[in-house]
Formats: C-alpha cells, sequence, structure tokens
C-alpha cells in the first residue's frame, strides 16, 4: 500500500486526493494543514464579508471529503520540512512522517514589506485566509476608517467586501494603476471609475512611507488617518520546505508538466509553483484557483503511477466590483483588436496567427469560447476569427469542430 | 448517460428550444405569464447564419473544466455524469463562464449562473428543449 503525504490543505490539496483517489482507492494519504479548517474557497472570503456567503457555504467540498476519500488531515499542523533521502516530512512540532511520495501544496503568504511604524498599528491585517476575514470582521465597526494597501485583485475584493461595513474605505497602490498585474491601462482606468462612484478613494502612484500611530504618512506627503489597516501588498509562494529538500525554487517551485519538481517523489501543486504558461511561452506562478485545481488534480494522479500531464495552464481571471465583471487570459501582446463603449471593453490580442490574450469589461456572455481558442492554440485561418472578434459564437469554429462537439461525448 | 445531441441539418433556426427552456424552468405552468413582455434566459442558445443554425446547450462533459475551475464549489459533477449548479452556494464570479468552451453557462436574472440541467430538477420531466422541437433537430438519446 502506498504512503502519500500532502503538505497543505487548499484547492490544490483537494485535486491531488481525487487525482491520487481516481487511480489509488487503498493508499494512505495524510494531509497537513496548518489552519484549522476543511478545505475552503479562499477567494470567498470577500464575499462572506459582503454577506453573499457563510462560512459553512464556503466550503469546497462535502462534509465527509475527508472520510469517503480515507484521508487522515492533521489540523494545525505545519510541516518544517523534507528529508527526501529518509522520505520522511518533519513537522514543525518535530513529528516525522514518511511518505513515498510528497504533494507541496503550501500555497503563498502575504508579502508584507517593511514600513516603519507598522508593528505599531493596533488594528492591522493580512487577507488570505478565513480566520483573516473573521479576524478583520470583529475589528470592523460602520464608523471605521479603513486603509487598504494594495490595489491587486485581494485588496479590490477586500474593499468590496467591506463597502457596506464601514464608514471609509482608502485603497493605495505604488503603481499608477488598479490591478496592474492583470489590467493595461484602458480597462484599468473603468475599474477605477466604477471603484470611486462606489465612493472608494484610490491613492495611486503612491504608497505609505511610515505609520505614526492610526496615522499612515504616504510618499506624497499626504496623511491618510484611520481605525483599520489590511495589508495586501502581494503573495509569495510558500517554498520553504521545497527549498529545505533540495528543489530548484526561483519565484516559486519549478515544475514539470507532470508536476515534479527536481527532486525525484516530490509534488508540487497550486499557488507555491511556477509552471510554463503557454500564452506568453514563459514560467510563471500563476496563482489562481482552477490551475490549483488542475494541477493537484495531474500531481495526484502521477503520485499514484499514472503519467498524466497539464500542458495548457494560461493565467486567467474572471473578478467583478459591484456588478462589474472583469475577465482576463494569457498574454498582452501582439496584434490587438479593440472595442469599447462608455461601459465595455474588449480587447483580443493575437500573435503569429493565434489568439493569446484578451481583456474584456462588461460584455462577458460565452468568453470561453476565446479562452478555449487561446489554451488549444487554434490556428485562426481555421476558424472564422473576423466574426468571432465581434461575437464569440461556436458555429464560428467550423462544421466539423460544432458536429463533433454537440453531436458526441466529450 | 443520455445527454441532448444536436442533429444540425434538421435545425430551423426557430428559437423554439429557448423559449421551451425559459419556461421549463421559469416554474410557472402558464408559458404566457411566464415569458410574455419578459426578458428570457434560456439555458440553450440557437446560433449561427442563414446557411446553418445549431441549439447549443451543456454538453455534461466527461472531464468538464467548469467543475474543475469553480470557485466556490458550486458546480459538481453526479455519478449520473449531470452537471449541475448549486445556485445556493454560487457567488456569480463568472470563472465558469470563461472557461467554458462552448459557451454553455450564463448569467441568470439573479446574478448567479445557469445551466442546462436536462430538465431533470424542474417539473418537465424530460428535456423541454427536445420535446419541443418541431423538427427533431434535438435530441435526448445515449451515445
Amino acid at each position: 500500500m502506498k504512503n502519500y503525504v500532502i503538505i497543505g490543505n487548499g484547492v490544490a490539496a483537494a485535486g491531488c486526493i481525487e487525482g491520487i483517489r481516481s487511480i489509488d482507492k487503498d493508499g494512505k494519504i495524510t494531509v497537513i494543514s496548518s489552519e484549522n479548517h476543511p478545505v475552503y474557497c479562499r477567494p470567498l472570503i470577500s464575499y462572506y464579508l459582503e454577506g453573499k456567503t457563510t462560512l459553512q457555504k464556503m466550503s469546497y467540498r462535502a462534509d465527509d471529503f475527508y472520510e469517503k476519500n480515507g484521508c487522515e488531515v492533521l489540523y494545525g499542523k505545519t510541516a518544517a520540512s523534507i528529508d527526501p533521502d529518509a522520505k520522511t516530512v518533519v513537522l514543525e512540532s518535530g513529528e516525522k512522517i514518511s511518505f513515498d511520495s510528497v504533494c507541496i501544496a503550501s500555497g503563498s503568504n502575504p508579502f508584507v514589506p517593511p514600513m516603519e511604524g507598522l508593528d505599531k498599528v493596533e488594528k492591522r491585517f493580512s487577507f488570505m485566509t478565513m480566520d483573516d476575514a473573521t479576524s478583520l470582521e470583529s475589528a470592523i465597526t460602520h464608523k471605521s476608517r479603513v486603509l487598504i494597501v494594495g490595489a491587486g485583485l485581494i485588496g479590490l475584493k477586500c474593499a468590496e467586501g467591506l463597502h457596506e461595513r464601514v464608514k471609509s474605505i482608502t485603497v493605495c497602490d505604488l503603481a499608477d494603476t488598479v490591478m496592474s498585474s492583470i489590467l493595461d491601462k484602458d480597462s484599468a482606468s473603468m475599474v477605477e471609475a466604477n471603484l470611486k462612484n462606489h465612493g472608494i478613494t484610490l491613492m495611486l502612484g503612491d504608497t505609505v512611507s511610515k505609520f505614526d500611530g492610526n496615522t499612515a504618512i504616504m510618499r506624497s506627503g499626504a496623511k491618510v488617518e484611520f481605525d483599520v489597516l489590511v495589508v495586501a501588498v502581494g503573495v509569495r509562494a510558500a517554498t520553504k520546505t521545497a527549498i529545505s529538500a533540495g528543489c530548484r525554487c526561483e519565484r516559486g517551485i519549478v515544475v514539470n508538466t507532470k508536476m515534479e519538481t527536481s527532486v525525484p517523489g516530490v509534488y508540487a501543486a497550486g499557488d507555491c509553483t511556477q509552471s510554463y504558461d503557454i500564452a506568453s511561452q514563459t514560467e510563471k506562478v500563476m496563482a489562481i484557483m482552477p490551475n490549483a485545481y488542475m494541477q493537484g488534480v495531474c500531481a495526484g494522479k502521477n503520485m499514484a503511477g499514472s503519467d498524466s500531464d497539464f500542458d495548457n495552464a494560461i493565467p486567467m481571471n474572471s473578478i467583478g466590483f459591484f456588478g462589474q465583471h472583469v475577465m482576463t487570459a494569457g498574454s498582452y501582446s501582439g496584434e490587438v483588436y479593440e472595442e469599447k463603449t462608455q461601459d465595455t471593453l474588449k480587447k483580443l490580442y493575437v500573435r503569429d496567427g493565434r489568439l493569446v490574450g484578451f481583456i474584456i469589461i462588461g460584455c462577458t456572455d460565452r468568453v470561453g469560447i476565446y479562452t478555449n481558442l487561446i489554451r488549444n492554440k487554434t490556428p485562426l485561418d481555421t476558424v472564422d476569427f473576423e466574426s468571432l472578434k465581434v461575437s464569440p459564437e461556436l458555429y464560428l469554429l467550423g462544421r466539423e469542430y460544432c458536429k463533433s462537439k454537440l453531436g458526441g461525448v466529450i | 448517460m443520455k445527454r441532448v445531441y444536436v442533429n444540425e441539418k434538421w435545425c430551423l433556426g426557430c428559437h423554439l428550444c429557448e423559449y421551451n427552456c425559459a419556461f421549463a424552468n421559469s416554474g410557472c405552468d402558464d408559458m404566457v405569464k411566464a415569458l410574455k413582455g419578459k426578458d428570457i434566459y434560456p439555458r440553450i442558445k440557437v446560433e449561427g447564419d442563414d446557411k446553418i443554425t445549431y441549439a447549443v446547450s451543456c454538453r455534461h462533459c466527461t472531464d468538464p473544466i467548469c467543475v474543475r475551475s469553480c470557485i466556490s464549489g458550486a458546480l459538481s459533477k453526479s455519478e449520473d455524469g449531470m452537471v449541475s449548479i448549486d445556485k445556493n452556494k454560487c457567488i456569480g464570479c463568472l470563472t465558469c463562464v470563461l472557461v467554458c468552451p462552448y459557451g454553455a453557462i450564463s448569467q441568470d436574472e439573479t446574478g448567479a449562473v445557469q445551466k442546462c440541467e436536462l430538465c431533470l430538477r424542474n417539473s418537465s420531466g424530460e428535456p423541454a428543449c427536445v420535446k419541443g422541437c418541431p423538427n427533431r433537430a434535438i435530441v435526448y438519446e445515449e451515445r
């Protein structure tokens, strides 16, 4: 009987469990969970603050998930290191757990840059975990003035979640635009206008240089008084255990399309990894939930002896603020097709005869048809791209394609 | 499992399937009351041009990317193979819309997502789109 260990208990770990069990019904699976919660949907913490979901509804799998899959979960335990020769995981508590194969699904940690006076701010939070969300919730009142450092996806979703529950929200970021990792200037300005319309104050191109109690002194010299601080500057892949095992790590744990690290028997999946993005043709950390799950499944299957690949990863996001939906995917290079109205934006990027990326705001119906063109690297001369640009419809992909997809089991 | 399949050469492009779908899922027993003068939210969509038309609905994929991508655990595949949505858990992030290669998932009037559930969860008994198709251009069968 094989002995599997999974470090982490997020979505990648859930995928890994399901991947293992699709091949091996009997092996022993041990899950090391720092958090005292069964796997839950982390991106939902902002919806929890907003009152659109509950802690119970945030569960990612049914209550009997671990039991049904024969997993032992070690709650409140954290892996300190891996000894790949002895094939053991050493916990911070000193216990050793042996494995035949291990999957590192340790996710990422909030990155908090050094800021003078930060340690003197009493009510300061990160916004990554369920516990972060509940602690933040207990610190706010309707009179709270909230300062969020970081206008990325996490900081802005936090702002949306808090919107109805506090007096004021200010979001600052050193970048000149919001969500600078996934939006260009045009699209960011539409999102900024929408956030401002909802009363959120943005201070872009500016960040905190130091804290004087509950006053942030900005680089520009401006002062922001606040009651509650959220630091959402960014995240870093959690690579500590991988480094201890001797796995090659750059910005994340380097994995191939089989989710193997550079050390035999050690796999990795999810936000802690760095892998190949077929759209930009570069290796990067693609810390998004769908990839985490799919990498987890792939790792699990291979740990159980299968020969599985996850080889069409691309960065992609679907994110909304106050009803304005934003979808992005792939890389923004090459020729651009653009449509813009007051409330909508569509930018499609074509390189070497293939769709490689898009930014779409508002007109998000059936966008998956575009995403699929990117993932499949479909040569655009085989489809009616002139019409597809305007409207994503399946029949424009050709009769044979439609016949196989709409007439067969896929 | 039985799925809805398209015989595109018989499709007239009449859009009746869309109306029958919206009616079957309206919870209403009067088609006029359910649909007249309202925006309808069918889970099947007729598309095409003057040469060919198709009625596109969820393929209930063997390995559904929408389920794999769902960030709220609201989409799942049951043991009999149907992909279904738990609207109680859906928070309307539209990640499934971003990934469905067939454009078969859409937003409903509440902001949650909707998709074909083969009329197994309403009172139609069998897919209403198929039952009402005048030319047998969509069929419900095992393949």
